[in-house]
């Protein structure tokens, strides 16, 4: 095989193996830096190999092999560290010949890799910001240039957060592990939130002249993907089918100028259909496993939403339904805001403006742009001029993100001259 | 390894129980001690007199200065601690989280340092 070829496998494995090579060397060797340092040096390492053998069978057995033998190498050079080669030497390397190759794949051990590593990751005693890095930077391999741009943050505090949390899971000694099944609700709701996280930030901005940064939302329908092939838990499969289906109307939610449009102005021959049906038939999936939980009713209220072919048809009834649901498991002021708007639409604006103001007056959400841009709208829908241009006003006041703040000032202008 | 879990509470709420809620409150941290020294989890333990008793040292440049109570002002206080030996952080968690004022207050735990 030529050299060029040669490389271009090796990137291709990169690409589609490295992170998962990574998860296995960093149980093996017991130690992210360690493992990011043997991970190189196995991949220098087939460069040079592979060009003269030719690419072997199970490349990712290779890789793992040669990366733990690397790494045993290295802290031989650095004595300092006899009783870690020991007791790494005297581990049995699992995958040295043809037979144990075959194992590799059939490795429950390995199988799991992935999962310890996203679980490590999302840990609840890390910090809730180096969460997220971590696992950009881990599961998904991310450069930290790369997610410090995407979060509008120095690549210079984002290593530093990563620095940080890679500490704590040393120095306090998180366990490298999928959690026990007692465990599981707790831990899975937070590995969920922070993939949620990762979509939103990529899917609304929260501050900056963009309304989306596609590239956040594509990588955490990607975690959300992998996450659903480990662990089909209802709630992961309820998560990517809220992502996909909100993900679905990207190209309608802003004008080619870069202005946000609203759902009920949006072309829905711009929705993306395969996606949709995707999307619907894991709402389904996930609500048949009589574990519905938040992600899943959201993921319902959108589907609803995307089955609706013109704003006016939607069905209001089934929305404001599955909101109640959504209020039991999660009374929230912001499930409550969303429930207020579903009912306006479902019994008029004067009912949801009760609603909101009820919101309102018990003095939640007071500095939520959205409760204000809603109420607005709704006194709008009512013709109550005066009180909608002030309630505009005051959620301009709070709104950060450019897009947002030029609709709001858009509203505003038409209810003057209207 | 060896993890501190440092036991915070309210001083004032356990100060307004109960004799008999009191008695509970303490029976459960007996049940509690005697099943972690079951499990292996157990080094020591020990709970402290209310923060009133405390008084806080500082040398600066060889004068000594001492002051009543601890400097900071919090709902909950430093009540008592576990030493525990732990597989890892979250066998420490397992194991902080039953401690009978995890209800009541919270525990912060933290691994200990080891010189080498």
């Amino acid at each position: 095989m030529s050299d060029a070829l040669v490389r271009e496998r090796i990137e291709a494995i990169y690409r589609s193996d490295s992170r998962r090579v990574l998860a296995t060397l960093i149980r093996l060797l017991g130690d992210f830096d360690r493992a990011e340092e043997a991970l190189h040096d196995a991949f220098a390492a087939a460069l040079d190999a592979w060009a003269r053998e030719g690419v072997p069978d199970n490349p990712r057995a290779w890789l793992v092999s040669t990366g733990r033998f690397k790494a045993i190498d290295r802290l031989r050079r650095t004595a300092r560290f006899d009783a870690v080669v020991d007791a790494l030497a005297t581990q049995v390397d699992p995958f040295v010949s043809p037979e144990s190759e075959a194992r590799f794949e059939e490795d429950d051990e390995v199988a799991d890799d992935r999962l310890r590593l996203i679980f490590t990751c999302c840990h609840p005693a890390l910090n809730a910001d180096a969460r997220i890095a971590l696992t950009l930077r881990e599961v998904c391999g991310l450069e930290t240039e790369e997610i410090g741009k995407a979060f509008l943050t120095s690549a210079t505090t984002l290593a530093q957060r990563i620095v940080r949390a890679k500490n704590k899971i040393r120095d306090a000694r998180i366990p490298y592990q999928v959690p026990a099944r007692h465990e599981l609700p707790d831990r899975l709701a937070t590995v969920l939130h922070v993939v949620y996280l990762v979509f939103n930030e990529g899917y609304s901005a929260s501050t900056g002249d963009a309304v989306t940064r596609a590239d956040l939302s594509a990588e955490a329908i990607r975690l959300g993907r992998l996450l659903v092939d480990l662990l089909p838990e209802p709630e992961a499969i309820g998560l990517l089918a809220l992502m996909l289906l909100h993900d679905a109307r990207r190209q309608a939610r802003t004008s080619p100028d870069g202005e946000l449009i609203l759902l009920d102005a949006q072309d829905r021959a711009l929705w993306n259909r395969a996606q949709i049906d995707e999307g619907r038939a894991l709402v389904e999936r996930a609500l048949s496993s009589r574990q519905v939980g938040p992600y899943s009713l959201q993921a319902a209220i959108a589907a609803v939403h995307a089955e609706a072919p013109d704003a006016a048809s939607t069905d209001w009834r089934q929305i404001v339904g599955l909101y109640d649901v959504l209020m039991r498991l999660e009374p929230t002021p912001v499930v409550e805001l969303n429930r207020a708007v579903a009912v306006a639409m479902r019994d008029g604006a004067a009912a949801g403006l009760a609603l909101v103001d009820a919101i309102l007056d018990r003095g939640d959400l007071g500095d939520y742009h959205l409760a204000h841009s809603a109420r607005a709208d709704l006194l709008r829908r009512l013709s109550r001029k005066a009180d909608a241009i002030a309630a505009y006003e005051r959620a301009l006041k709070l709104a950060t993100q450019e897009p947002e703040r030029r609709f709001i000032e858009r509203r505003i202008s038409e209810l003057r001259r209207a | 390894m060896k993890y501190l879990c440092l036991i915070y509470d309210d001083e004032k709420v356990l100060g307004k129980m109960a004799k008999a809620e009191l008695d509970a409150f303490m029976g459960e941290y007996f049940a509690f001690t005697e099943g972690i020294k079951k499990s292996g989890h157990y080094i020591s333990g020990e709970a402290l007199k209310p923060v009133h008793t405390a008084t806080t040292v500082r040398s600066r440049g060889g004068k000594v200065s001492t002051t009543d109570g601890p400097f900071a002002e919090t709902k909950e206080q430093l009540g008592g601690f576990y030493l525990i030996d732990a597989k890892d952080l979250n066998d420490a968690i397992q194991v902080a989280s039953k401690i009978p004022s995890a209800k009541t207050g919270s525990v912060e735990v933290r691994p200990l340092e080891v010189f080498s």
